[in-house]
This record gives C-alpha cells, sequence and structure tokens, in this order.
C-alpha cells in the first residue's frame, strides 16, 4: 500500500495523547476557537443551510459528471498553455513530481499547503533524491521544521502552543540568539523573514488546489497568509497537485463552495486570499510562472465512485469535522496515525490505506453526529463510519471477543423466554449485592467499564418482569394551572 | 390515543423505576398504553458494531413485537433513534421494508410525544429545585428533541441551569465506551466539568447510558452530582439518584 499508517495503535497513540499535558492545553483552541468562530458565521447568513444543501447537490453533480469536468478542465488548462499530468496512484504522482523538477533543474523547491502532496509523502520523496523542499505555510513550515506531520487538515500545527514553537524556531534558526519569541505575531514575522530568501531562490512551487475549475482551467487557492500566492508566483515553475473530485465545472459553482468553505473552516466569510492559477504567465502578465503543470492524482478515489463511500468525494476538507468532533477533541490529530484524521479521515483512511491496517479509526466514533451537522456538503459521516464496521465485521477484523458477546446477547434477545427470567435474576443479584442506591467500584468481566468508572448498581429485578398486565386504561390527572 | 411503549433494554433491566414513571406519565397524560411482554432489545449494539445480519433478526422481532401500534413511545432518544433506522437496517429490498417504514414514521421519543402529542403538563414537583439538562447526542442530533424536556421540567417547576457544553457528546457511545475507556472517561470529565460549573446538584438526561456513565465516574472521582432520567423527575420517584450511592 502506498499510503502509510500508523492507526493500528490508535489506543495506545490516544492514550499517550490524554497524557500529554502540552497537548491538551493546544486542543483547547479547538473548543473556544475554531468551533467557536464558525458558530458565530453560520449565525449571521440565515440561508447558510441553504447553501450546504446547494454545495452538496453540486458537488454530488460534479462526481456524477467526473470524466466530462475533467476532460473539459484538462482541455481548457492545455488551451491556455498548462500540461496536466493524470496519476492513478501515489508512485506515479511522486515519479511524476520529481521529474517534472528534474527537467526544470530545481534543487530547491517552494511548498504551499497541501494536503494531497501529504499524503503522497511527496517531501520525503523529493529529499531522497537531492531536493530541497520548503513549506511556506507557516504551521506547515512549523511541523517540518520538528520533522513532524500535520495534525489538523487545515491547521497543521494545531497540536502546538506558542512555546513549543519557540522552543523549535530557537534550534533551528541560526544567528537569531536575541529574537524575542514572546508572542504569535513576532514568530509569524521571524517565520516569514527565514522564508524570503527562499522565495527568490526556489526554482519550482508546488502547492494543492482547493478547487479545479473545470471551465477555465484554473486552480483555485485560498489561505489566510499569502505565502501560498507567492509559492506559486514567484518560481519559475507552478505544479499544482490535487485530487481528481476536487473539480468544479464552473466559476459560480467554486465561488459557491468558496463561500460555505470559509465559514466551516475558519468562520470567515472568505479566506484572506483567494488566488485564482490559469496557465503560464502571459506576455501581458505582470508576474506568474513560465511553466504551469497540473498532476491529478487518483490514489483509490475513482475507485469509490459509485460505491456506499461515494458521498466521502464531495469532501472540500473544510476541517468542520475535525473542529467539532469531541473524540478528535481529546486526542488530537496524531492518535488516529494517519494523513487524514477525525471523522473523515476515518472514512477516507480505510479507503486509502485498506481497513485492516486501520479499523479502529471507524470504530473509534461515538457516533454522535456533530461531524455531520457542520459538515458543509453534508456527508453523512457516521452512517459511513457504521458501513466500514459492518466490512470490519464481514472481514471478522473486529474481535473474537467483542464478537462473541454480540452473539451471545443477541441470542438471548431474540429468546425473551430465557432473556427476561435470566435479566431479572441477575439484576435481581446485583441490586441485593449492592443495597439501595449502591455502587460497583469492581465487576466480573467489566474492567473496561471500571477501570476508570464506578457502575452505579441496578435498582435490583426488570420492569417487564415485575409488570401486571399488558393493556393500561388512561388515568388523567385534573390538569393544575400552568 | 393507544400507544406502545417501548421500554429499551437498559431502562428494563437497570432501572426499572424509569419504565414505571414512563408508563404512568403517558397514560396521565391521557393515552391507552400497551407495554409488549416479549420485547427485548432493538439491536442497536449490533447494528452499531455492524453486525448487519443481527441487526437485522432483532429488527424483525421489533417489527412483530410493536406490530399494529398507533404510536412507539421510547423513553431513550437513542433506542427511538434507532427504531428511525429500521428501514435502513433492513433496506429497500427486505420483505418488511415498508413496515419498518412505517412503524419508524409512528415512533417517538418520550419527552417530544408528551408536549408534541399530548400538551402535556406535568405535576408540579420541581418547586425550588434547580438541575441542568444533558442532551443526548442521539435525541438531539437524529431526532431534533431540544426543547421538550426542557419544557416538561419548567412546566413541572424546575430550575433549569444551563451547561455550555450540554450539546457536546459524553463519551458513552455504547459499545465506544469499554472499546476507547479512555477516551471515552476524558470526554466524560469534560461534561462533568461543565455540569458542575452551572452550580446544578442534579444532572438530568434522556438517555439511561449517558446518565449511568456520566454517574459511575463521578462516583469514581468522589465528587458529588447526582443523575436522574428526566422521567423520573416528572413522577414520585423512591429509589435514590444515581450517584448518591456509597463510594
Ligand atoms: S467531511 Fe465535511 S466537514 Fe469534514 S472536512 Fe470534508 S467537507 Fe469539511
Amino acid at each position: 500500500m502506498s499510503f502509510q499508517v500508523q492507526s493500528q495503535d490508535f489506543i495506545a497513540r490516544s492514550k499517550d495523547a490524554l497524557a500529554d499535558a502540552p497537548l491538551q492545553s493546544a486542543l483547547g483552541k479547538l473548543r473556544t476557537g475554531l468551533s467557536v468562530r464558525r458558530r458565530e458565521a453560520v449565525a449571521a447568513l440565515p440561508e447558510f443551510d441553504a447553501l450546504r444543501e446547494e454545495a452538496a447537490a453540486l458537488r454530488d453533480y460534479t462526481l456524477a459528471t467526473l470524466d466530462q469536468q475533467l476532460e473539459t478542465f484538462e482541455a481548457q488548462v492545455r488551451a491556455r498553455g498548462g500540461e496536466v499530468h493524470w496519476a492513478p496512484d501515489a508512485a506515479s504522482a511522486r515519479a511524476i513530481i520529481l521529474e517534472l523538477c528534474q527537467r526544470y533543474g530545481a534543487k530547491k523547491v517552494l511548498k504551499g499547503k497541501s494536503m494531497v502532496t501529504e499524503e503522497l509523502e511527496l517531501n520525503e520523496h523529493l529529499e531522497a533524491h537531492g531536493l530541497r523542499c520548503v513549506e511556506t505555510d507557516l504551521g506547515e513550515y512549523i511541523v517540518q521544521l520538528r520533522r513532524e506531520r500535520p495534525s489538523h487538515i487545515v491547521a497543521p500545527a494545531i497540536h502546538l502552543r506558542k512555546e513549543d514553537v519557540a522552543e523549535s524556531f530557537a534550534a533551528h534558526h541560526v544567528g537569531r540568539e536575541h529574537a524575542d519569541r514572546s508572542t504569535a505575531e513576532a514568530l509569524m514575522a521571524e517565520a516569514r523573514e527565514e522564508l524570503r530568501a527562499h522565495f527568490l531562490s526556489a526554482e519550482v512551487g508546488i502547492t494543492g488546489a482547493n478547487f479545479a475549475i473545470a471551465e477555465t482551467g484554473s486552480t483555485v487557492i485560498v489561505t489566510n497568509e499569502g505565502n501560498g500566492d507567492l509559492t506559486q508566483s514567484l518560481p519559475k515553475v507552478h505544479i499544482a497537485v490535487t485530487g481528481i473530485e476536487k473539480v468544479v465545472p464552473t466559476l459560480e459553482d467554486a465561488s459557491t463552495l468558496l463561500r460555505v468553505l470559509a465559514r466551516s473552516a475558519t468562520g470567515q466569510e472568505a479566506s484572506v486570499y483567494t488566488t485564482f492559477s490559469t496557465g503560464p504567465r502571459r506576455p501581458e502578465d505582470p508576474d506568474g510562472p513560465e511553466a504551469y503543470h497540473v498532476v491529478l492524482v487518483d490514489n483509490g478515489r475513482s475507485a469509490m465512485l459509485g460505491t456506499e463511500f461515494e458521498a466521502m468525494l464531495r469532501c472540500i476538507r473544510c476541517g468542520a469535522c475535525l473542529n467539532h468532533c469531541p473524540v478528535y477533541g481529546q486526542v488530537g490529530g496524531h492518535a488516529y496515525g494517519s494523513v487524514y484524521p477525525g471523522p473523515m479521515g476515518a472514512v477516507l483512511t480505510p479507503q486509502l490505506a485498506g481497513l485492516d491496517e486501520s479499523v479502529h479509526l471507524p470504530t473509534a466514533s461515538t457516533f454522535c453526529g456533530a461531524c455531520e451537522a457542520v459538515c458543509p456538503v453534508k456527508i453523512p459521516l457516521p452512517s459511513l463510519l457504521r458501513r466500514w464496521r459492518q466490512r470490519a465485521h464481514e472481514a471478522r477484523l473486529d474481535g473474537d471477543r467483542a464478537r462473541w458477546l454480540l452473539r451471545l446477547w443477541a441470542f438471548f434477545a431474540a429468546r425473551p423466554r430465557l432473556y427476561h427470567p435470566l435479566l431479572s435474576a441477575a439484576t435481581t443479584v446485583l441490586g441485593r449485592l449492592a443495597g439501595p442506591g449502591g455502587t460497583f467500584r469492581r465487576l466480573l468481566g467489566g474492567k473496561a467499564w471500571t477501570e476508570s468508572r464506578n457502575f452505579p448498581a441496578p435498582e435490583g429485578g426488570s420492569f417487564l418482569a415485575s409488570l401486571q398486565g399488558e393493556e393500561f386504561a388512561p388515568t388523567p390527572r385534573k390538569a393544575p394551572s400552568r | 390515543m393507544r400507544v406502545a411503549l417501548l421500554v429499551s433494554c437498559l431502562v428494563d433491566g437497570l432501572r426499572p423505576s424509569i419504565g414505571a414513571a414512563a408508563l404512568a406519565l403517558l397514560r396521565e397524560a391521557g393515552c391507552t398504553v400497551r407495554v409488549p411482554r416479549q420485547q427485548t432489545c432493538c439491536g442497536q449494539p449490533a447494528w452499531n458494531s455492524g453486525d448487519r445480519p443481527t441487526a437485522q433478526a432483532l429488527a424483525q422481532k421489533v417489527l412483530e413485537d410493536f406490530a399494529d401500534v398507533e404510536a412507539v413511545v421510547v423513553p431513550s432518544g437513542s433506542c427511538a433513534g434507532m427504531v428511525r433506522q429500521l428501514p435502513e437496517v433492513l433496506g429497500p429490498e427486505h420483505p418488511r421494508f415498508a413496515d419498518a417504514e412505517a412503524l419508524a414514521s409512528r415512533c417517538f421519543e418520550i419527552t417530544d410525544f408528551l408536549v408534541n402529542q399530548c400538551d402535556f403538563t406535568p405535576a408540579p414537583l420541581g418547586a425550588g429545585q434547580t438541575l441542568t439538562y444533558h442532551d443526548s447526542c442521539a435525541g438531539l442530533r437524529e431526532l431534533g428533541v431540544k426543547s421538550a424536556p426542557r419544557m416538561l421540567l419548567e412546566r413541572a417547576g424546575y430550575t433549569l441551569a444551563e451547561m455550555t457544553q450540554a450539546e457536546t457528546c459524553c463519551g458513552f457511545g455504547g459499545t465506544f465506551c469499554v472499546k476507547y475507556p479512555a477516551v471515552s472517561v476524558a470526554m466524560a470529565d469534560e461534561k462533568l466539568a461543565s455540569a458542575r460549573a452551572t452550580g446544578a446538584p442534579l444532572v438530568t438526561g434522556g438517555d439511561l447510558g449517558c446518565l449511568i456513565h456520566l454517574a459511575g465516574r463521578e462516583e469514581r472521582a468522589g465528587a458529588g452530582l447526582a443523575f436522574r432520567h428526566v422521567l423520573e423527575l416528572l413522577v414520585p420517584t423512591p429509589a435514590p439518584a444515581l450517584g448518591e450511592g456509597r463510594p
């Protein structure tokens, strides 16, 4: 499998994350920051729900006509002097991009923020072939310095506190012994200065694309820092790398999606920079790259078309489902062991890496539904997670003990004549053992519950076993005055 | 109105008081109530664990136990949500798909039913008592139950002190709570901190699963919140509250 994950270790990783005090303090930002801002932005736009409806329908239409949209896109890019490359899998995408870098004699590559290139592990590949990759998005720059992976698809360094960033800068930036690193602004300024030299010396800029517009052959990126812009306009070559599902038919469609994207991601009405790239620089253009390439990456995506997981391809990577997921909020992105964490990652990762590598991800959800409630393209995430659980069950990946207990339960539940007397006897015994209002600190076979919780004792007996009769007449009480 | 009570297996086995309260309240609200004696479990644990064949077998049992009723009323948002999903459990090709759809459309969470179908006002038991309400996820997001339990509590004279995190999942999640206990209790701790911040001594909610999980965690922490299902507060309930237990 070309998509490497460490999701098998979810339990150990999640425990480490819960015990990691700096991480826990950093994760506080999600609850007080991004999700609050989204709520305010949505409250300020009464038609937001209608817009989500429209966005979902638009994504569905695009997926239904994906071949045609992609062909139009390719033709439009060509007509404007750019090149389109098709990468069926990660290995071919890496090879294409490396070949392009070599074709242009690149030694240094600027990177804009892009989850697809994370999925491809592109930096490692290019660096193994002697190229220097410099991440220009502040968050990506920080995680690159620390040799970590992004922990969030929109906010890569959300797992870090300001102090952690200051420490990394102190360790890596030479000749800045006296830099003030006490505020986020100072850190940002320092990163900008460090990056400046790279901007002018890189031959190739690689960005992702939030959308690829078929009718104009443009790729669009939205950022809040502006470094993404420089990444695609300063070097003489711009390579935009994107998943095949990111295409949209028209400019107007892109603007509909941009409206829900910014609000969902960060609670902004629009991101600070929305930049369109259309072909290489024309003679009359003041700036822009001399060559423009788009790499369209499949890597398991087209295999989702027409399956029960197709709706996942609507995803516009806004990150709202991560920001609102209570599990993500406790353990952070790295616990998932996948480039794509949180609810969207728990649906995508089994597709990209295989279910046997990632069976915890769809299981580690309470199905609370907060993700589906905020998703701007209305992906039924819990129901997709449940489908992965069904596949895990069919493939016997869900553990013998769990299967056995479930079977046993179902055996009794299907046989009321056994079930009711047994339930009543068991709860009577437990109730007597504990006494009224009693509680258990330990239960035989119940360690997973009682290691960190008491088990409040059953009252004793069961409701149905104690009931006399089956039909009960009304007993209306005169309504008291309100 | 003639209704049937789907007790839910947790209420049936762990806290019969809630079943008794549900029956009493529905009768008070003017309903003729049938309580099918053969009912057991709606199959949700199997459905959420990906065991669809088992879920389908139990779904058919639910359809038989609750055939020919005007409405099915459930003292749990989670189990009511499961009944709403029975058509999906069976799938459109299943011979009983139409029955499942009919049952799903007649299924109500009990507080929603009491307020919106019966315009019920409970006895004034709550004067002078302050409590905080935990929205269970299935009730809130699958069924849209938000104001009904609060209206019943207020009509009964209770004062509500809302948590900032009322709508955040408590970490119970059915089998989730034993598959990922560390994450589950971390979520509980956040919920409990939010509940304590209200100053109310009692937490209530519409799903027993959440309440047992929260009460068990609160007891282990040695802290003082008590927990009752919302129905226990609307009729006189002699059983001690959850979490009032001896450590
Ligand atoms: S699944 Fe929905 S909420 Fe999550 S990142 Fe994708 S579009 Fe955003």
